[in-house]
């Protein structure tokens, strides 16, 4: 699946910025992943090990941060969280849903050496 | 694969695109293959910044050299970027660009002859065949007469926006056409890249189940257009019309649906007139001069 290319993604930022920020090894890496974001947490982890052998993040650990979904219910007129699309609102069943968060696939921090 | 440059390690091949770079370039781009979109390989990497070993961050380990650096960019984010650069193109030349997804064997395929021996008369059309099913569904589509351009992503699940990118050099599509793009056959990770098109339109056969637009919702929620084909095999299957329409507007409440048998050809009329009508939408504002000029500029 796409993890594998997402984790090239990562990878690519990782090797951009030991460029730009002189850095020589990165030690540990943090996604936010929103849980809309489609991604498997567990395929995402192992495409990471494969992926960035012998680079610069080679045998950094990844830590995923995930990120809860936000919608807006019309019927109940309620900010409300949800785990997925398609789902119907917590409160009261209506699946007019208006989400606004949760599918975010961002780097948010590194430490690096 | 490379998510940066699209060309997966040998993987990728795009006909006549002649592109064939190493892989341990260093990106950005040094290579001088001519994009027809003058994209540059931008990088928006300012975003970066460094804030030291700030106290409130207690796992950096205090004696080592380790310091944390704060990055917050987007895992897609050079996707979208290709995305961007290729919908720009596609707005200044008024093509309409539609990127068509399913599982394998939905009837992509048939569905998009059909559409172009019945089309080709009335508008320039091409194609960008990326599924990877058979491997010379290119040539299926040529012999409708309609140019199209085989990706091979390899063992890649998904086009991404750099290959479209890199297509339209060869494949050259005409001002005010419209280009079709088949996608890998998968309702997963092709959602989650935008190729720069203006519609992506998620094909479901009768065949599968009619609970295919819960089980990938965010294919379902990505796409303005259902196609619920196969409709001629209805009267052999349990299949709830009704249910699975209520089950994909569940996910997207704007989603249109159009029911299909591309080998009958039964509600491809209703098909051609949503084509006809996004096509009118992408001509909107069309200047011609503008990209006249643009390719002067460019013979200079
Ligand atoms: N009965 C029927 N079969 C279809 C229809 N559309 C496609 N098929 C068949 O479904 C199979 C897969 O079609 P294809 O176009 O290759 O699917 P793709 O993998 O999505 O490109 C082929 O055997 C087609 O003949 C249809 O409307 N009705
Ligand atoms: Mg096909
Ligand atoms: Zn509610
Ligand atoms: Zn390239």
């Amino acid at each position: 699946m796409h993890e594998m290319s997402l984790c090239e993604g990562v990878l690519t930022v990782l090797e951009d910025s030991a460029k730009q920020q002189g850095f020589k090894k990165v030690k540990k890496v943090w996604l936010e992943i929103g849980v809309l974001s489609g991604v498997e947490h567990e395929a995402m982890l192992f495409s990471y090990d494969v992926v960035v052998k012998g680079s610069v993040a080679d045998g950094s650990t990844l830590e995923i941060i995930e990120l809860p979904a936000q919608a807006w219910c019309m019927q109940c007129m309620n900010e409300v969280e949800i785990t997925g699309r398609g789902e119907p609102c917590p409160s009261c069943d209506s699946y007019q849903l208006q989400i606004s968060s949760g599918d975010e696939l961002r780097i948010k921090e590194l430490e690096v050496e | 694969m490379c998510t940066v440059c699209g060309c997966s390690e040998g993987e990728t091949t795009i006909e006549g695109a002649a592109h064939s770079h190493s892989h341990d370039h260093e990106h950005p781009h040094d290579h001088s293959h001519d994009h027809s979109h003058d994209h540059e390989h931008h990088h928006h990497d300012d975003k970066t910044h460094d804030y030291g070993q700030g106290p409130a961050h207690a796992h950096a380990p205090g004696l080592s050299q380790s310091r944390m650096v704060q990055i917050e960019q987007d895992i897609l984010g050079k996707n979208n970027r290709y995305a961007n650069e290729n919908r720009s193109y596609f707005a200044e030349h008024a093509i309409l660009a539609l990127n068509l997804v399913s599982s394998p064997g939905s009837g992509k395929t048939t569905l998009l002859t059909k559409t172009l021996t019945d089309l080709k008369d009335t508008l320039p059309l091409s194609v960008i065949e990326g599924d990877q099913q058979t491997a010379n569904d290119a040539d299926r589509i040529r012999e409708t007469g309609v140019k199209a351009l085989q990706i091979n992503t390899g063992k890649g699940c998904h086009l991404d926006a750099h290959m479209v990118g890199h297509a339209m050099e060869p494949l050259a599509p005409e001002d005010k056409s419209v280009l079709f793009i088949e996608n890998v056959g998968n309702l997963v990770c092709p959602a989650a890249f935008d190729l720069g098109e203006a519609h992506k339109v998620a094909i479901l056969s009768v065949t599968e189940g009619e609970d295919k637009p819960l089980k990938y919702p965010d294919m379902f929620f990505a796409a303005d257009l259902m196609i619920l084909n196969k409709i001629d095999l209805l009267p052999y299957l349990n299949f709830d019309v009704e249910k699975c329409m209520a089950y994909a507007r569940r996910v997207n409440p704007s989603i249109k649906i159009i029911q299909v048998s591309a080998t009958t050809g039964e509600g491809m009329d209703t098909w051609y007139q949503w084509i006809q009508a996004t096509h009118q939408i992408a001509m909107i504002g069309y200047q011609p001069k503008l990209a006249a000029v643009d390719a002067d500029a460019k013979a200079a």
